[in-house]
């Protein structure tokens, strides 16, 4: 069996210090093998985006260890993670996280700007990458005066930019309704189909999280193994 | 990310938010323009005054006079002496109604025999009645008593000869008009006649070559004659008078070596000061005057410096202000990668353009105001001293005042950057 490309063992975080010290995640071990596509599903405040922003190395944990292909991120210095965080890592947003009076070209070079990559070669790659979204007639428009879907599809540009090995979407179609949520999840899945990027999608959706290879439940910081529906809707799990 | 894009990404958002930026470089305006006047004004009036005094070409010359010792002693005037006080009355260099210790023939010889002095002369002045020329009218002359002493800036013609045969004459270039000379060139190597007293009262003409048309001078007006002029005048004016007032002198130069160190004159002023003799080099001389006018650009440069250091504060407000509104524009980049050395140069980058648009505009502005003002002075209040442009702007004081801002800014900056390097990405992902 391969190396995973991220793998969690017994990972915890706590949030605030004393009597306000908050147990957001008490220990959850998960690996992630390149080109799966793998859901974290539970209700709100369970943990979930906590542990994507540890799997990200967007944080810390405060127990137990994550691997990044087989090296403890402990051992990563600052340069190979911010590195690993503009070359490897994608990330898609609920709220979007656009700068509303910047164009969409603009936006979505931003990695490639932080990569110190060329102007011009910015220029390509972002038009490259938005035509695969069919946003490149839109490129030159700012930001906020695009529709919520198509600004979900300037974030899924902006992550692709880079050709990262792994996307990491948190509540990705959360902000959107039914219809451009689903063309939104169409494009995301046939990335991974297609591109063998591999997923990590956040969702309170049951529905979403059905359609990847593989789901973990998080409840109230845990992993919850009893819960694993199989088809049934969840009803009421959104905050 | 490349320098250049942090640059480029700084200065976007430096206009972001129009207004703020707007406010706080007017504030830096206003600093920097007030810094650029004065510095103008220091450059202007301090370069005229070196013109004037590198046309003093005598450094070699030390104005000698008698301590004064009521002054000195700082306890009202000195007791009368019959036998020390010579009042200088006539045509020595004295000031109507005062009274000064005169140099003595006794005083020239101690001067003289003095470590260091080379030679001592006295100084005469003389008060002609009128000056005329070609049968014209009579004028009013006033003498420069400097004249014999310094190089003139010429508008035509050569310098005086003291060591000439023949007497010559320096007239200003206010004097042309009224003696009816088309030109300043058309003066030269003309004779004027100068009409003076002698001690009865009688009226006696002298004439004199004009050698050359001199600029009006901070340093004296009037008309400036060489030497052996000068001793044909004074012989007229004392002629019948008492043998006292003709040989007492209120002043005398005497000269040291040209090539003496600062020391040595230092040591030759001490010497002359143990006998009883004040004493002055024409740098002394332009030196307080210089003093003063460093006093007073150096008070409204301490304005300008505390208009900057509150514009610094503005500085510090702003940015603090753009980094909380860019707490998720900051966590984003981060999240993708941006190290924290590079959000702070991201944010220091920003101060310091903000910096230097307020100093440029401002010493913009101020060369553009301060020339137009200078100039517009030259013309009217200064018309009578050519030369004079009160407000000049050296390139590397412009260049300084704005390096200084800059800096002023980026210190001031440091703290809003490092507020912006240290954000978490999760903050910012956290926002909702
Ligand atoms: N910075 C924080 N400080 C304190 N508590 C936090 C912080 N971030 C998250 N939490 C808490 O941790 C729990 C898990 O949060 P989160 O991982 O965002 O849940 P989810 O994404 O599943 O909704 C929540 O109860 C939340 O209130
Ligand atoms: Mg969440």
């Amino acid at each position: 069996m391969t190396v995973p490309v991220l793998s969690a063992q017994n990972i915890g975080k706590s949030y605030g210090s004393g009597s306000n010290r908050f147990d957001a995640l008490k220990g959850v071990s998960l690996d992630i093998h390149a080109g799966e596509s793998i859901a974290i599903v539970g209700k709100s405040g369970s943990g979930k985006s906590t542990l994507m922003h540890l799997l990200a190395l967007l944080d810390n944990p405060d127990s137990g260890a994550l691997l990044v292909e087989g090296t403890d991120a402990r051992k990563l210095k600052g340069k190979e993670v911010n590195r690993l965080r503009n070359q490897d890592f994608g990330f898609v947003f609920q709220q979007f996280f656009l700068t509303a009076n910047a164009t969409v070209l603009e936006n979505v070079v931003l990695p490639l700007k932080i990569a110190g990559v060329s102007p011009r070669e910015r220029k390509a790659r972002g038009m490259a990458a938005l035509e695969q979204l069919e946003l490149a007639d839109k490129a030159k428009n700012k930001a906020m005066n695009l529709s919520g879907g198509q600004k979900q599809r300037a974030v899924i540009a902006r992550a692709l930019v880079n050709n990262p090995k792994v996307i990491f979407a948190d509540e990705p179609t959360g902000n959107l309704d039914t219809a451009t949520g689903a063309v939104v999840e169409d494009i995301l899945f046939s990335l991974n189909q297609d591109k063998g990027i591999t997923l990590v999608i956040v969702t309170h959706d049951i529905e979403l999280a059905a359609r990847c290879d593989r789901r973990i439940f998080i409840r109230d910081g845990l992993e919850d193994t009893a819960a694993r529906p199989t088809g049934r809707r969840s009803a009421g799990a959104h905050a | 990310m490349k320098f250049i894009d942090i640059v480029k990404t700084a200065i976007a958002n430096s206009f972001r938010s129009k207004l703020r930026t707007g406010l706080t470089v007017i504030a830096i305006f206003i600093g920097a323009f007030t810094l650029t006047i004065t510095s103008g004004i220091g450059t202007g009036v301090t370069s005229y005054i070196n013109t004037q005094v590198s046309s003093i070409g005598a450094a070699d010359v030390l104005t000698v006079s008698k301590t004064n010792d009521a002054a000195a002693s700082g306890t009202g005037p000195a007791p009368y002496d019959p036998e020390k006080a010579t009042t200088v009355s006539l045509g020595n260099g004295s000031r109507p109604g005062s009274t000064i210790q005169a140099l003595t023939t006794k005083d020239l010889e101690a001067i003289k025999d003095t470590k260091g002095i080379l030679g001592v002369d006295p100084s005469v002045q003389v008060t002609p009645d009128y000056i005329q020329h070609d049968g014209g009218g009579k004028f009013e002359l006033t003498v420069n008593p400097t004249a014999t002493l310094t190089t003139a800036d010429l508008a035509a013609g050569a310098q005086l000869d003291n060591d000439s045969s023949t007497d010559q004459i320096l007239v200003p270039t206010t004097y042309l008009d009224t003696l009816d000379f088309s030109s300043a060139k058309a003066a030269i190597g003309q004779t004027v006649t100068i009409g003076i007293r002698d001690f009865a009262g009688t009226v006696q003409e002298v004439p004199a070559t004009v050698v050359g048309v001199q600029n009006e001078t901070l340093l004296g007006a009037g008309a400036g004659l060489n030497q052996p002029l000068t001793d044909r005048l004074h012989d007229i004016e004392v002629d019948g008078a008492p043998e006292a007032s003709s040989q007492s002198y209120a002043t005398a130069t005497a000269r040291f070596d040209p090539k003496a160190s600062e020391a040595k004159i230092t040591a030759i002023k001490a010497d002359l000061a143990d006998q009883g003799y004040a004493s002055q080099t024409v740098a002394d001389q332009i030196g307080s005057f210089e003093t003063v006018i460093n006093v007073i650009i150096g008070v409204l440069n301490a304005f300008a410096v505390i208009a900057l250091i509150a514009a610094g504060f503005g500085i510090i407000n702003t940015l603090l202000m753009s980094v909380q509104e860019r707490t998720r524009e900051i966590g984003l980049m981060k999240a993708m990668g941006m190290n924290g050395g590079r959000v702070y140069t991201l944010f220091s980058t920003e101060a310091v353009f903000i910096g230097f648009l307020g100093s440029a505009l401002g010493a913009l502005v101020a060369v553009g105001v301060g020339s137009l003002v200078s100039n517009i002075l030259a013309d009217t209040v200064f018309s009578n001293l050519p030369g004079l442009q009160v407000v000049q702007f050296a390139p590397s004081s412009i260049a300084i005042i704005i390096g200084v801002v800059m800096l002023i800014a980026f210190l001031a900056g440091t703290l809003p950057a490092r507020a912006a390097a240290r954000q978490n990405p999760i903050d910012a992902l956290r926002y909702e």
